[in-house]
Parts: C-alpha cells; sequence; structure tokens
C-alpha cells in the first residue's frame, strides 16, 4: 500500500505537467482577463484601477452598448436557430442509424453524416457561399446580404457542418439502452415506432439537456464562421454580429472602431460569465434532476 | 418496406451532408468557364484540369502552411497524449482529496472558453518572445486539449483491474514503472485523445489569425482563409486550396471515426 504523503507526492509529480501547461495557458489568461476589465491599462500613468467603469461604458455608452446588445440578441438567436434545427434533426438520424435495419451500413452512414463537422470553417463559409451565389444560380437572392436573413442563413450553415455532433451523442445513447427492454417492448406487440417513444426516447432525456447546454457554450463562442464569411465587419447593418466578432473588433479596432483592451477584457468578461452562470445554473438545477430519472 | 425508407432518408441526409464537399471537389479538377458552364457536371476528357492545383502550389504559400499545420497538430497531439495520461493515471490511482479537487478543476476546463484569455495571452507570449512562432501555438492548443483529454482518459484508466497494478507493486514496480505497465490497456482512449485533438487544432482559425499570423508561420486553415480573399477570381485554384485544406483531415477522420465518436461520447456525457 502507500503512504498518504507518498500518494501526495506522487499525485503531484504525475499531474504537475498537465496541470501547469493548463493553468498557465488555459486559466491564467482568463483570470488576468477578468483582472484586467476593471483596470484602464493604456493611459500614460500605468494602470489604474477604474472599478466598474469599463463595464458602464460597455452598457451604457450609446455606440458601444448599442453594438453590445445587439450581438448579445443576435448570438441568442444564432443559439436559438441550432437548437431548433440541430437538435431534432440529430434524434432523427440517430433513430435512423440505430433502427436495427441497417446492418452493415450503419458505420459508414455515420462516418459520411459526420464529415462536415471535420471541415474547418473557412471551407464551410465558402462552399455555402458558393451554393447560394446568385451567379450559380441555386438562389436569385442575396440571402448574406440582405438584413433579414443574413444571420439565420449563417446559423443554417453553421447547423449543416455541426448536426453531426447531437447526431453522435443520441446514437451513443441510443445503442446503450438495454436491449432486453426493447425485446420485451417489441414481444408486448410494439412496433418499431411506438418501442422508439415509449421506451428508447424517454431513456436518452437527459440527453438533451447536456446537448443544448454545449450547444449554448459552443454558440455563445461562436467567432469563426461569421469571420471567414464576413471578416470582422459583420453582415448588412451589424445583423450578423455575435459576441465572438464584437468581442475581436472592441480589442482588435476595425474601421471606424478604435481599439480598446481594456473594453475588450469587460466583453470578454460578459461573454464568460453568460457562458459560465447559465452552465452552473443548468447543473445545479437541471441535469442531476434528469440523471436521477435515468437508468 | 420499412428497409427502404431507413435507407432513403438516411442518403439523402448524407447527399445533403456531403453533396457541398464534393461539389468543392469536382470542380477544383475542371477548367474555369467548365466550373461557371455547369457546375454540377463531372469533368468531361475536355474539361478536365489539374491548372488550379499546379497554380496552389507553386504560387501560394501552400507547402509552408501544410508544413506548420502538420507540426502544430502533430506536437499538440503528442504532447497532449503524453501529459493528460500522466494525469489521468494518478487521478484514478491516488485517491485522496486532492486528487478529486484536480479532476473536478480540469472538468471545469471544458467548458473554459480559453479564447477570451486572448488579450493577456497575446501580452505573455511577448514578453516570453513567442509571438509568431509555432511553439506559441503549440502551447495554447494542448492547453485547450488538456481537460477533455484528461476526463477522457479517467474513464478509461477506471477500467483498468487494479490487480494488475497490485501486482506490479509487489514485485517492487516502481510507480513510473506501474503507469508504463498499463498504458497499453488504455491504448483506445489514447486514440480517442489523439483523433478528438486532431480536429479542433487543424481547423482553428483564431489563435493563428492572432498568435502566429506572419507568411512562415501560417497553417493551412489561415492561409486557405486569406488565400479566399486573394484570389477571388481564380476558382480553380481556389477550389484546390479549399480541397488540399480539407482532405488530410476528412481521411484522417474517415480512419478513426470510431476512436473519435466514442471518445466525444465519453468524454461529454460524464
Amino acid at each position: 500500500m502507500i503512504s498518504p504523503a507518498a500518494a501526495h507526492r506522487n499525485l503531484l509529480l504525475f499531474v504537475l505537467p498537465a496541470l501547469a501547461v493548463y493553468l498557465v495557458f488555459a486559466v491564467l489568461p482568463l483570470a488576468t482577463s477578468i483582472v484586467m476589465s476593471f483596470f484602464q491599462t493604456s493611459g500614460v500613468s500605468g494602470d489604474v484601477f477604474v472599478g466598474l467603469a469599463n463595464y458602464e461604458r460597455l452598457f451604457t455608452h450609446p455606440t458601444i452598448s448599442a453594438r453590445f446588445w445587439n450581438a448579445l440578441l443576435n448570438n441568442m438567436q444564432y443559439f436559438a436557430i441550432h437548437l431548433i434545427v440541430e437538435v431534432p434533426m440529430g434524434l432523427l438520424l440517430a433513430a435512423l442509424l440505430t433502427s436495427g435495419k441497417l446492418a452493415r451500413s450503419e458505420g459508414i452512414y455515420r462516418t459520411l453524416l459526420f464529415i462536415p463537422a471535420t471541415l474547418s470553417v473557412v471551407i464551410v463559409g465558402f462552399v455555402w457561399r458558393l451554393i447560394i451565389n446568385p451567379l450559380w444560380g441555386l438562389v436569385g437572392f442575396p440571402l448574406l446580404g440582405t438584413e433579414s436573413t443574413a444571420l439565420t442563413t449563417i446559423s443554417l450553415m453553421s447547423v449543416w457542418q455541426y448536426f453531426g455532433i447531437p447526431m453522435v451523442f443520441l446514437y451513443s445513447a441510443l445503442l446503450a439502452v438495454p436491449n432486453e427492454l426493447v425485446e420485451a417492448a417489441n414481444i408486448d406487440g410494439a412496433g418499431g415506432w411506438t418501442t422508439f417513444w415509449k421506451i428508447k426516447f424517454p431513456l436518452i432525456a437527459p440527453q438533451f439537456g447536456l446537448i443544448a447546454i454545449l450547444t449554448y457554450i459552443w454558440t455563445f463562442n461562436g467567432f469563426d464562421l461569421v469571420f471567414a464569411l464576413n471578416g470582422s465587419a459583420p453582415g448588412p447593418n451589424y445583423s450578423t454580429d455575435i459576441l465572438g466578432t464584437y468581442f475581436y473588433r472592441t480589442f482588435f479596432g476595425s474601421s471606424g472602431q478604435l481599439a480598446d483592451l481594456d473594453l475588450g477584457a469587460a466583453v470578454a468578461t460578459i461573454i464568460f460569465l453568460t457562458v459560465l452562470l447559465v452552465t452552473a445554473a443548468y447543473f445545479r438545477l437541471i441535469q442531476r434532476r434528469l440523471k436521477s430519472y435515468s437508468v | 418496406m420499412e428497409h427502404v425508407i431507413v435507407h432513403a432518408l438516411l442518403i439523402v441526409f448524407v447527399l445533403l451532408a456531403i453533396g457541398p464537399v464534393l461539389i468543392v471537389i469536382v470542380n477544383s479538377l475542371k477548367t474555369t468557364p467548365a466550373i461557371f458552364g455547369g457546375p454540377f457536371d463531372l469533368p468531361t476528357a475536355k474539361t478536365f484540369s489539374l491548372e488550379g492545383y499546379k497554380r496552389v502550389l507553386t504560387r501560394g504559400n501552400f507547402i509552408v502552411n501544410y508544413r506548420n499545420s502538420l507540426v502544430v497538430t502533430v506536437t499538440t497531439i503528442g504532447l497532449t497524449v503524453v501529459l493528460s495520461t500522466l494525469a489521468a493515471f494518478a487521478l484514478v490511482e491516488y485517491r485522496i482529496r486532492l486528487a478529486s479537487l484536480l479532476g473536478g478543476l480540469f472538468v471545469l476546463g471544458i467548458m473554459l472558453p480559453i479564447r477570451l484569455g486572448t488579450i493577456p495571452l497575446i501580452q505573455m507570449m511577448l514578453a516570453w518572445k513567442l509571438i509568431d512562432t509555432l511553439a506559441a501555438l503549440i502551447l495554447v492548443y494542448t492547453a485547450m486539449s488538456i481537460p477533455i483529454a484528461v476526463t477522457l482518459m479517467v474513464t478509461y484508466f477506471r477500467t483498468v483491474p487494479t490487480d494488475l497494478k497490485e501486482a506490479a507493486r509487489m514485485d517492487g514496480a516502481s510507480e513510473l514503472r506501474t503507469f508504463w505497465i498499463v498504458v497499453p490497456l488504455v491504448r483506445p482512449g489514447l486514440a480517442a485523445v489523439a483523433a478528438l485533438t486532431m480536429l479542433p487544432v487543424w481547423n482553428d482559425l483564431w489563435f493563428p489569425l492572432i498568435l502566429a499570423p506572419s507568411r512562415q508561420n501560417q497553417t493551412v486553415t489561415l492561409g486557405v482563409q486569406q488565400f479566399v480573399g486573394q484570389f477571388m477570381n481564380d476558382y480553380p485554384a481556389l477550389l484546390a486550396a479549399l480541397t488540399l485544406g480539407a482532405v488530410p483531415l476528412v481521411l484522417l477522420f474517415t480512419l478513426f471515426s470510431r476512436q473519435f465518436i466514442s471518445g466525444l461520447s465519453k468524454g461529454y456525457s460524464k
């Protein structure tokens, strides 16, 4: 047996390399960013503690706050579209893959359906811009160039890329449903449809909570696709500006906007809190309850 | 009958998923007039052309981009696999309070949006003279990959029977030696970590843009993004660039899709 002292020493020796890299290059920058948001660092007199002044600007300054609220609302819409389209699509595909009617082709379908998720957004953006390009004639309407359709169009491109993720989660959950339950239902005369909704679906229900929260985290960290399509100048009249692109513009600056590191740090902190609070609330309130009902 | 419906529906979705990719690949093999004349036609003897590929490889910065992406991705995978395997072994092995605390800290990191620490990261890389180097990317990507990798490896190490480790210790093996004895048993986990680390690193646009944007340090993803901006009228070259940027990862994913998918569902649904 190992003594407690030796256990501590061994644990630290084994964990330290991973922990050091993770703390220095992930945790520390984030923490520093939060601290920075309470300072003014660009002045001549060095760093000055300004309390919530950066946040006050973010929330109340006429143009800065207007852009911020706009980005936040757009981001919510971006998330909602993912949730409404991507999850049912993933469920349908997972149900089809595990319907027991595919035999050896199951793996092939699964792999092919996941391919879009392996592409970089640069390719996704370009491919879809090409397909909806009026020049190539599939759509005779500038979907990305119109304020009312741009955000939905980008959201759907992203859904096209990532529907494989909820599919895989639900697929794995469906595979884990005990066979005896399904067989028992079949013996009782339940068909594929009834078995799915009455037996399998309730058992995989907790997965939906997890998928929703992961989708939330990923969409609120979104940036790449919008940037790949539009650069940091976001869509007609800021219609595709989400928090990620807003953050990028704030700290890098863009035409008509000066770079502002402290304000950028405040934006980063707000995005972080938006993600953290919702995730924490979700795990405290919902996931635990869901878990206790599942097998 | 039901079989037919299931297959038909899946085929429709497969076409929806890979159709756009095939359009890019097919058109990258055609001449410019053929691309615009019949975007959905297959290349014929008359319209087949590799000019696009030739131009990308000679005019662009492609070989350098590829080498950079390869160096960054492979090194990140190597570091992530080694560091997270060591850590996960210990977290499972030494059942003390500190272990569950550290384990929790890593789980938390799965949700940590590391991108939001970009401003301090730039300052840090500047101070350490790492800005605009591949090392900066490798360090950040390793930090980004570690939380999910550790969490995933913990679930694999939990499946290793205790007897084996106890037997090794009885024989007087050191802890590191014991670690080496059990590593082969978690090989599927290593493959899952590698597969899961590969995609987000190869495809990332944010950190190459910010930490290593200069020509000699550009990765494929950033290179293709700039190529799209620069050569907007040279469609064959553009499509060739996009194809070359995607193909290696799609191939690797196809090879490792089983590991990837089991890793994804094991790592997150804990």
